[in-house]
C-alpha cells in the first residue's frame, strides 16, 4: 500500500497536475477571441507584456494593489495560506530530502521551526477564510458547497502532514494520511476551481492586456490594472 | 403568446416600426406583453456555446467567491450593501444560472435578468479593479444583455434606442437634412459675433474631423455651435461630415451589437471618404467608449484602432492649452469651489484622469479644486451609466443610484460640477432635480468660451461708423 501510494499513485497524481494544467492553459489560451474578447491579442506585444506582467506582479505582492490594501486582514489571510500551500511543501526539508534520495537534486530548505510556523499560520489563515465565508453576508450569499470542498481539498495535506511530522512513535498512519491527502489535492488541482494554481496566470494577464494595450494603458501613468 | 406586436425578438428596422413602438406610452403594453414572451432556449444555447470563449467561461469558473468585488460597487454600498447587489452574486444568479442549465430558462427568470442587467450595473468596469483575478463583471453584463435583447428582454427605450441606431444611424431620429440644417443654422447665427466662423461640412483632408452626439443637434444645438467657436479661436482646419457624425451608441447599452457595428460602420466610412488627420469627439463617454474603444472591434478591425486616430473632447482641450492655440485669461479663472466628475467610459476605459487634471490646471484658480474620493480611475459611476439614465421603469432604482454621486459631490463643498460627459451631465441634473442640493454643472465648452483670450483679428469689426 505504501509503495504503491508513493511509487505509481505518485506519479500518477503528478502526471495528471501537470498534464492537467498544461491543458487548461492550452485550452485558455486557445479559446480567446480578438473579436468577441474585443482585445487586440495580436499586436503591441511591448504594451501588452508590460501590461501583463505588471498586472500579474502587483496582485502577487503582498498588498501591491489598492484592493489588496483595502482589505488588510483578508490579504493577509490570503497570503499566509498561499505561502503554506506553496512556498513551503517545495522547500520542506523532508520533502528535499526525498527528492534528493531519489534523484540526487536538492536545493535549500526552510528551518523546521519557520516551516512549523508557517503551516499552522496557513491552517489559521485557511480557517479564517472559512469562517468569514459565513460571517459576513455578503461573501456567504456568493458561497458554494465546491468553495468549501476546495478549502477541505487544500488543508488537507497540511494538517496531516504537520501531525505526521510532529507525532512520535509510530506515525504511518498520519503519513499515509498526508500522501493521500496530497494527492488527491494534487489530482483535483486541473479539474476544480484550484486550477486557478495557473489559470490566475492567465485571467490576470488577459485583464493586463486589455487594460494595458486597449483601455488606457498606451496613455498610462503607472496604473495597476 | 410566442411574441407581441410590441413586445419580441425582431430588432426594429423601419420608421414604422420606430413610431409604433414610441406610440406605447412608457411601453405599457410593451411589458406586459414580456409577461408571455417565450423564452427560445435552443437559439439562446446556441448562440452562448457560439460566442461564449475562454476568457468569459474562465471568469465564471474560477471566481473564488472572495467578495472584494462587493465594495467596490457603488450599487452594493448605495443599496445599504444589499448582497444581492454583490457583483459576483448579480452575474453568477443570472448569466451563470443560464448556463448551467444550457439555457433551460423560462419568461419569469428572463425577465429578472433583465432588470439585474440594466438597473443593478452600469457597466462601469470599477470591479474588474478590485479583482484579484481580473475578473470584470461590467464586461460580462455587457455580454448578458447581449443575450437579453436578443430573445427580446430589453428594456423599451432600449429597443427603440437601438432601432434609431438602425434607421437613422443616430440615436434620435436626426436625418442627413436635420443635421447639415443644423450646422447652417448654428454657423449663421455665430456671424454676428463670430465674423468669419464656419462649421464646414463633408471637407475633404482637414485636419480634424468632428463627431457628437445626436442629442446635441436635437436638443441643444448651441454645444455644436460652442465647438466651432472653439475650433475658430484655436485656428483649426475642422470638418464634420455630413453621413457619419453620430459618435454615440445606444444600442451598446442595450446589446443589439449588430447596431453596434452598423452604428460604428457608418462614422468609420466617413473617416475613409474625408480622409482627416484625425477625429475628435464630442463630450460624451460612452460615445468615446463606442466609437473608438469597443468600435474597432465590431468592425472587425484587428489592430482595435478607428481608421484614424480618434480623441476624446478633454484631449484636444488640454493639447490646445498645452500648445497656446487655446489661451485662458487668468483673471476668468474659476474662483467658486469646483470638482470634476472622470467618466468611467474615458478615465477607467481610456486613462484620461491626468489629461482632464492637466486641463483644470489652466481652468481653475489655484486652491479651487476639490477633487472627489474616490477619483480618477477609481471613481464612482455618476449613477446613470450602462443605459441607467434613459429607462423609465427603473427609474426609481437609477435616482437611489445617483445618491453615491449627491454625496461625493457634497462632500467636496463644490458649488460647480465639470462634467465632460452627457450621461454624467443629466445624472448631475438630475441629481440636483431630484435632491436640490445648491449645485451648478457644466460642460467644458461653455467654461472655455467665457475664459479664452479671443485674438483682436476674430472680433467683430466695430461698424459704428458705417450707421
Amino acid at each position: 500500500m505504501f509503495a504503491f501510494l508513493t511509487g505509481p499513485m505518485l506519479w500518477l497524481s503528478f502526471a495528471i497536475f501537470v498534464i492537467g494544467c498544461a491543458w487548461r492553459v492550452v485550452k485558455y489560451v486557445r479559446g480567446l477571441d480578438w473579436q468577441l474578447d474585443r482585445v487586440p491579442y495580436g499586436y503591441y506585444r511591448e504594451l501588452a507584456v508590460k501590461g501583463a506582467l505588471k498586472s500579474i506582479f502587483h496582485w502577487l505582492t503582498p498588498y501591491g494593489s489598492r484592493s489588496w490594501r483595502l482589505k488588510p486582514l483578508y490579504t493577509a489571510a490570503f497570503f499566509l495560506l498561499h505561502v503554506g500551500l506553496v512556498i513551503v511543501p517545495l522547500f520542506l526539508f523532508a520533502h528535499v530530502m526525498l527528492v534528493s534520495e531519489r534523484f540526487g537534486l536538492s536545493w535549500p530548505t526552510l528551518p523546521a521551526g519557520l516551516a512549523d510556523a508557517l503551516t499552522v499560520l496557513a491552517m489559521a489563515a485557511g480557517v479564517f477564510i472559512l469562517l468569514r465565508r459565513f460571517a459576513l453576508p455578503e461573501v456567504r450569499i456568493i458561497t458554494t458547497a465546491h468553495d468549501l470542498w476546495v478549502m477541505a481539498i487544500s488543508l488537507a495535506p497540511l494538517l496531516t502532514g504537520f501531525v505526521a511530522a510532529h507525532q512520535s512513535g509510530d506515525h504511518s498512519g498520519w503519513l499515509l494520511a498526508h500522501i493521500v491527502t496530497g494527492e488527491i489535492w494534487l489530482i483535483a488541482i486541473p479539474f476544480t476551481k484550484l486550477s486557478h494554481v495557473v489559470l490566475f496566470f492567465c485571467s490576470r494577464a488577459q485583464i493586463g492586456v486589455d487594460f494595458g494595450v486597449k483601455r488606457g494603458g498606451q496613455r498610462g501613468r503607472g496604473i495597476v490594472w | 403568446m410566442p411574441e407581441g406586436i410590441y413586445c419580441n425578438k425582431q430588432p426594429i428596422t423601419t420608421d414604422e416600426a420606430l413610431k409604433a413602438l414610441l406610440s406605447d406610452t412608457r411601453g405599457k403594453k410593451y411589458y406586459e406583453e414580456m409577461e408571455s414572451l417565450e423564452v427560445d432556449r435552443e437559439k439562446l444555447w446556441s448562440s452562448i456555446q457560439k460566442t461564449m470563449k475562454s476568457r468569459m467561461k474562465t471568469w465564471l469558473s474560477v471566481c473564488a467567491r472572495c467578495g472584494l468585488c462587493a465594495d467596490s460597487c457603488f450599487l452594493y454600498l448605495v443599496n445599504d450593501r444589499n448582497p444581492e447587489q454583490v457583483p459576483s452574486y448579480k452575474i453568477h444568479s443570472t448569466l451563470g444560472e443560464i448556463i448551467k442549465r444550457k439555457g433551460d430558462v423560462d419568461n419569469a427568470f428572463m425577465r429578472h435578468a433583465m432588470e439585474v442587467a440594466w438597473s443593478q450595473c452600469t457597466c462601469c468596469n470599477r470591479c474588474a479593479m478590485y479583482c484579484p483575478h481580473g475578473i470584470d463583471i461590467g464586461i460580462m453584463m455587457g455580454y448578458l444583455r447581449g443575450l437579453l435583447y436578443s430573445q427580446g428582454f430589453v428594456p423599451w427605450e432600449l429597443k427603440i434606442g437601438a432601432g434609431m441606431h438602425r434607421v437613422y444611424r443616430a440615436q434620435m431620429d436626426v436625418t442627413t437634412e436635420d443635421w447639415t440644417e443644423t450646422c447652417d443654422w448654428m454657423a449663421e447665427e455665430q456671424q454676428d459675433d463670430w465674423p468669419g466662423l464656419e462649421i464646414p461640412i463633408d471637407k475633404e483632408d482637414a485636419d480634424i474631423m468632428y463627431t457628437c452626439n445626436a442629442r446635441e443637434p436635437k436638443h441643444y444645438p448651441e454645444d455644436l455651435a460652442e465647438a466651432a467657436i472653439l475650433f475658430h479661436i484655436a485656428g483649426e482646419n475642422w470638418t464634420v461630415p455630413s453621413e457619419g457624425w453620430e459618435q454615440t451608441s445606444l444600442a451598446m447599452f442595450a446589446g443589439d451589437w449588430e447596431a453596434c457595428k452598423l452604428q460604428v460602420q457608418n462614422v468609420y466610412a466617413a473617416i475613409e471618404r474625408l480622409r482627416p488627420k484625425r477625429v475628435i469627439g464630442t463630450e460624451c463617454g460612452h460615445a468615446h467608449r463606442a466609437t473608438v474603444v469597443e468600435g474597432p472591434y465590431w468592425a472587425g478591425r484587428p489592430d482595435g484602432q478607428p481608421p484614424r486616430p480618434y480623441i476624446h473632447y478633454v484631449q484636444w482641450v488640454a493639447e490646445a492649452l498645452r500648445t497656446g492655440k487655446l489661451k485662458i485669461d487668468p483673471t476668468k479663472r474659476i474662483k467658486v469651489p469646483v470638482t470634476y466628475q472622470d467618466s468611467c467610459n474615458y478615465v477607467r476605459n481610456w486613462g484620461l484622469a491626468e489629461t482632464a487634471r492637466e486641463i483644470l490646471s489652466y481652468i481653475v484658480e489655484p486652491g479651487y479644486l476639490r477633487e472627489m474620493t474616490p477619483n480618477k480611475e477609481h471613481n464612482y459611476c455618476c449613477g446613470g451609466g450602462g443605459g441607467f439614465n434613459g429607462i423609465g421603469k427603473f427609474r426609481p432604482q437609477r435616482n437611489k443610484a445617483l445618491l453615491t454621486k449627491r454625496d461625493q459631490i457634497l462632500a467636496t463643498g463644490a458649488k460647480l460640477v465639470i462634467s465632460p460627459c452627457h450621461n454624467c451631465w443629466d445624472a448631475i441634473r438630475d441629481l440636483e432635480e431630484e435632491y436640490r442640493i445648491g449645485i451648478d454643472w457644466s460642460f467644458l465648452k461653455p467654461l472655455l468660451i467665457k475664459m479664452v483670450v479671443v485674438p483682436e483679428h476674430l472680433k467683430p469689426k466695430d461698424d459704428d461708423g458705417d450707421a
